[in-house]
């Protein structure tokens, strides 16, 4: 019999690297890959300010009160100088402004949208995974199918105009349609990592599905996952100025970056600063998630071996 | 340089009993049909085997001879066909997810590339819990103290608690499962091809350290292997695997000194060795000829007989049966036959003339 | 077995390091290595001594931007393989030199048929002779070649594809792709490892047929000293990005002289029975910050403290054999 007791009562004192020290390591190593690509950084650049405009909106921008319920006819139609960057619009507002404060609402789609999808498709891309084979994976990816099988527009838009259009039904449209990409991604990776060596491993000495599925599968599929995310805010900010532009989501005077390009359509071309820049501002935060994505996955690669 | 012991010869355990035991082990994975009916690959074809207390059955073979599916049958990854799989005489013939969980305590396995059976996601500190929080009663805040126990005794540093398996090399996370499978106080350890990846130098450490552990916990161990030079210096007891049937077992000495088998002997000379020593110790050079068999459709008769030197015409209608040519040496193949009319016991083997 | 004077490829103080984070990877420090023509070599070392580098390096298939070369010379019929230019180089790999990878499996193009796969192989080896070649031409140097390897039925080979082939067929076809155009020299990383004992055996005796009766030199690349000695007349042995010794497979064998050798032979396991040695105590260096002098000093058992400080070189121990040790020149 193995006689490996446990019964020592000697504490051991081991002099172990300090967990902060692996920790700021492993973070250097982790700069060091995602910075490889200069476009990443740009991209990591992009985003930091975007997100920390829309953060401090209220307090870097020219004209806070002209995002809310505002008219100056005085002032309406200006072009682009530099007392207003981007112009002002129809109604005498300044687009810079709104266009920071669209960041705003955009950036919190893009949060509650995914906080709540990830979680669901990821949970059951993992399970069909694992399950590979029997009635789990049937039923959950079929279910998966149908979601994926409307064109993810067309099922946003017949939610959001069934529920009243504002920013919390389109929010709740867009989540609908958002998981099953998840899913399909967790599914592939979980459904090919279940069959390797150390899922067997952990199998064979006894750990518990629980275990092994968030323990041993899931650890391995953050690449994917956060990648996605990464790409994904860009995505959703995009579906979310598609729905504003048609009039759903967001309602006016709050800016949105959609409606804000449809609102200047009409005045084109003559007072085309009211659709360009927010449509240039669009361009750029996709941009940047994008760019960052690549840094992400490129940082968060597990090496095999 | 210091040498390790020489092999050790059987444990004394409760009565030299065995801690294993297969009867007409069979595994079939089915692949499909044709007009005929199902197509099975036939991975393991009827074998008996034993394991006592304390000593080291070396299995060999190539590819396709089936020896990772006895592995994979006895720690419950597959569960056999038909036949019997017994483990302290307790029925094991079932897969693992079905089984006690004294029984998974107790078996354990060593797979061949560690890049692959540690998760690349986890360091070694996780890695390592996952068997104490199951088997053992140790409570959670003693595992870390637990665990550099364990590092010591396959002579890793503490520090590598924190590491991942990426960053430590071929052999050192071999260790690292070594130490995994230790850390159940199992009785018997499955090892399939464990230092097939590694260099020869790291072998050695490698191999010594189950030797050592062998002797200190009382250890039996199933080694799976190709490497025929290395059971010569490991196993107590050897048997060569081919498509499935097991073709020779003795006791590792009888096995070099006179191998019987035309597919032992002609594995043995192609083993590349580094004397001349080695050389003339090897049985006259068989040329092998011919690719091995698939176990989809083996050869009818022997399996072996395609590829064999020696065959005669019975070779390719009747399989033979595994004789017993002396104490502990028993071979599978036309060339030794009982006479007419003996019975099992006290036989008298005639040999047909040697072909080599 | 007449003398091979003329020399073809002569690797001199060859240094490549890989850039990391945290610095650079300091592998090849220093590497002295000669092939004359017709003659068969073998590079034995362990995993991370840095012997696929040394070969990645004289076929400059390094990672672009990922690696530099500080010092040293790749000589290769008397011109400098580090500064040839594109065109040169494309000549080199595919009229002089060829490499036989270690995986067949992962070598051959799974969506391509070995008729197409060699077909390209030599298509450009004509290429680089300003040629265009015919079909029939082609096919006729595919068939000969695939026969040279032995591959049953050579005409119906052609249509195959790599997942219709056992292992041991595959790596006779990948010999197949380097041998189709006449080669001087062949890189052949690690052959047959990946494949059954028995098949193994077959592969090594081909290979060993082919070189002799082309009068192929190669360069053999591999951890396992029983396929060297069976295989090869010279032995270099390499540890930690530098040559620790090197002479004729016989002398080498009889007379083991730096202490890496000797504990590397001391841990092959023998058919003579005997037990396995300890094997060799410590790891390999890291090779971001090595040691500045020997590198295998933190490991012997003989070291001195003038073994840190400097590098010793490979100095002629007794006829043909050289050895890089303090110990052995005393």
């Amino acid at each position: 019999m193995g006689n490996l007791s446990g019964n020592e009562s000697s504490i051991v004192s081991v002099n172990l690297p300090g967990s902060r020290f692996v920790f700021w390591t492993n973070l250097g190593r982790s700069w060091y890959k995602f910075s490889q690509n200069r476009l990443s950084v740009i991209g990591l650049v992009i985003v930091l300010v975007v997100v920390v405009s829309a953060i401090f909106a209220p307090w870097i921008t020219p004209y806070p009160k002209e995002a809310g319920p505002f008219v100056n006819f005085v002032d309406a139609g200006l072009r682009p100088s530099l007392r207003h960057i981007c112009g002002t619009d129809n109604m005498g507002r300044d687009i810079f402004t709104r266009i920071i404060f669209g960041f705003r609402d955009a950036l919190l789609m893009a949060i509650v949208v995914l906080a709540l999808a990830v979680p669901v498709g990821v949970v059951l891309g993992l399970l069909a995974g694992y399950f590979q084979g029997r009635w789990v994976d049937t039923i959950i990816m079929r279910i998966t199918d149908i979601f994926l099988a409307v064109p993810p527009l067309i099922l946003a838009l017949a939610v959001a105009a069934v529920l009243k259009p504002n920013l919390m039904n389109s929010m709740i449209a867009v989540t609908v349609m958002w998981w099953p990409w998840y899913t399909r991604l967790l599914y592939g990776t979980a459904s090919s990592l279940r069959n390797d060596y150390f899922v067997v491993a952990a199998e064979l000495t006894g750990a518990s599905k629980v275990h092994i599925i968030f323990k041993e599968i899931l650890p391995n599929c953050l690449s994917p996952i956060f990648t996605k995310i990464a790409l994904d805010v860009g995505w959703v900010i995009l579906i979310e100025a598609s729905l504003s532009y048609v009039g759903l989501g967001q309602q006016p005077p709050t800016p949105a970056l959609g409606q804000m390009v449809s609102d200047g359509a009409r005045y084109m071309p003559t007072l085309w600063w009211m659709t360009i820049f927010p449509a240039l501002a669009i361009v750029f935060v996709l941009l940047g998630f994008n760019l960052m994505g690549d840094g992400i996955r490129d940082m968060l690669e597990t090496n095999r071996g | 340089m210091l040498f390790g012991s020489e092999v050790n010869t059987v444990m004394s355990q409760p009565g030299n009993s065995e801690i294993l035991r297969a009867v007409n082990l069979k595994k079939y994975f089915r692949i499909g049909k044709d007009k005929k009916g199902p197509i099975f690959v036939r991975a393991v074809d009827g074998v008996n085997f034993s394991i006592k207390y304390g000593e080291t059955l070396g299995l060999v073979g190539e590819s396709g001879s089936g020896k990772s599916t006895i592995a994979y049958d006895v720690v419950g990854m597959y569960r056999p066909t038909s036949g019997q799989l017994l483990f302290k005489d307790q029925n094991i013939a079932i897969q693992a997810v079905k089984r006690p969980l004294s029984q998974k305590k107790e078996i354990q396995i060593v797979f061949q590339d560690p890049s692959s059976s540690l998760n690349p996601a986890q360091t070694i500190e996780q890695i390592l819990s996952l068997p104490l929080k199951l088997h053992t009663r140790i409570p959670k805040r003693q595992f870390r103290e637990r665990m550099v126990e364990l590092l010591e005794r396959v002579e890793l540093p503490a520090e590598y608690l924190y590491k991942v398996p990426s960053s430590i090399g071929g052999g050192e996370k071999q260790m690292v499962a070594i130490a995994r499978a230790l850390a159940s106080n199992p009785s018997l350890i499955v090892l399939d091809e464990p230092t097939s990846a590694l260099d020869v130098s790291i072998q050695a450490k490698v191999i010594n350290k189950l030797v050592d552990l062998q002797k200190e916990l009382n250890l039996t161990y199933l080694f799976i292997t190709h490497d025929l030079s290395l059971m010569r210096n490991v196993a107590s007891r050897i048997a060569i695997m081919y498509l499935g049937k097991i073709c020779e077992v003795a006791d590792t000495a009888s096995f070099f000194e006179k191998p019987l088998h035309p597919y032992t002997q002609m594995l043995i000379s192609a083993v590349p060795v580094i004397s001349e020593e080695e050389e003339k110790l090897k049985p006259k050079k068989i040329v092998s000829i011919g690719e091995i068999g698939s176990p989809v459709n083996p050869p009818p008769g022997c399996s072996f007989h395609p590829r064999c030197p020696c065959k005669m015409p019975i070779c390719s209608e009747v399989d033979p049966e595994m004789i017993e040519v002396s104490p502990e040496h028993t071979v599978r193949c036309h060339l030794f036959s009982r006479p007419e009319g003996t019975g099992s016991k006290g036989v008298q083997i005639e040999e047909k003339q040697p072909c080599v | 077995m007449e003398v091979k004077e003329k020399v073809l490829l002569d690797i001199k103080n060859l240094h490549t390091w890989y850039r990391v984070y945290g610095g650079n990877l300091k592998v090849l420090n220093g590497i002295n290595l000669m092939v004359r023509e017709g003659e068969s070599i073998s590079l034995v070392g362990e995993a991370g001594c840095g012997k696929t580098t040394t070969m990645k390096s004289i076929l400059r298939i390094l990672p672009p931007g990922d690696f530099l070369i500080p010092k040293g010379e790749i000589s290769y019929k008397g011109k400098d393989i580090l500064k040839m230019n594109p065109s040169e180089i494309q000549r080199l790999r595919s009229q002089e030199i060829a490499m036989i990878f270690q995986d067949p499996t992962a070598a051959l193009n799974p969506v391509f048929t070995l008729g197409d796969q060699i077909g390209d192989v030599i298509k450009y080896s004509i290429a680089s002779d300003g040629r265009k070649g015919r079909k029939e031409e082609i096919r006729a140097l595919s068939v000969k070649a695939f026969k040279e390897v032995s591959l049953p039925d050579p005409e119906r080979m052609l249509e195959n594809y790599p997942f219709q082939l056992s292992g041991g067929m595959r790596q006779r076809a990948c010999i197949a792709l380097a041998i189709s155009s006449s080669r001087n020299l062949l890189l052949a990383d690690e052959p047959g490892t990946s494949l059954d004992v028995t098949i193994q055996d077959q592969i090594l005796r081909l290979l060993k047929d082919i070189v002799e009766k082309k009068g192929t030199s190669i360069i053999l690349i591999t951890h396992a000293l029983g396929v060297a000695r069976e295989m090869t007349e010279r032995i270099y042995v390499m540890y930690a990005g530098t040559i620790v010794e090197t002479a004729l497979t016989k002398d080498l064998f009889k007379n083991p002289t730096h202490p890496y050798t000797k504990g590397l032979l001391a841990s092959v396991p023998r058919l003579s029975g005997g037990g396995i040695a300890k094997g060799i105590p410590g790891r390999i260096p890291d090779y971001l910050n090595p040691p500045q002098g020997c590198r295998f000093q933190p490991r012997c058992e003989h070291a001195t403290p003038s073994c840190a400080e400097s590098s010793p070189q490979l100095c002629e121990v007794e006829k043909d054999h050289f050895v890089a040790c303090y110990l052995a020149q005393r």
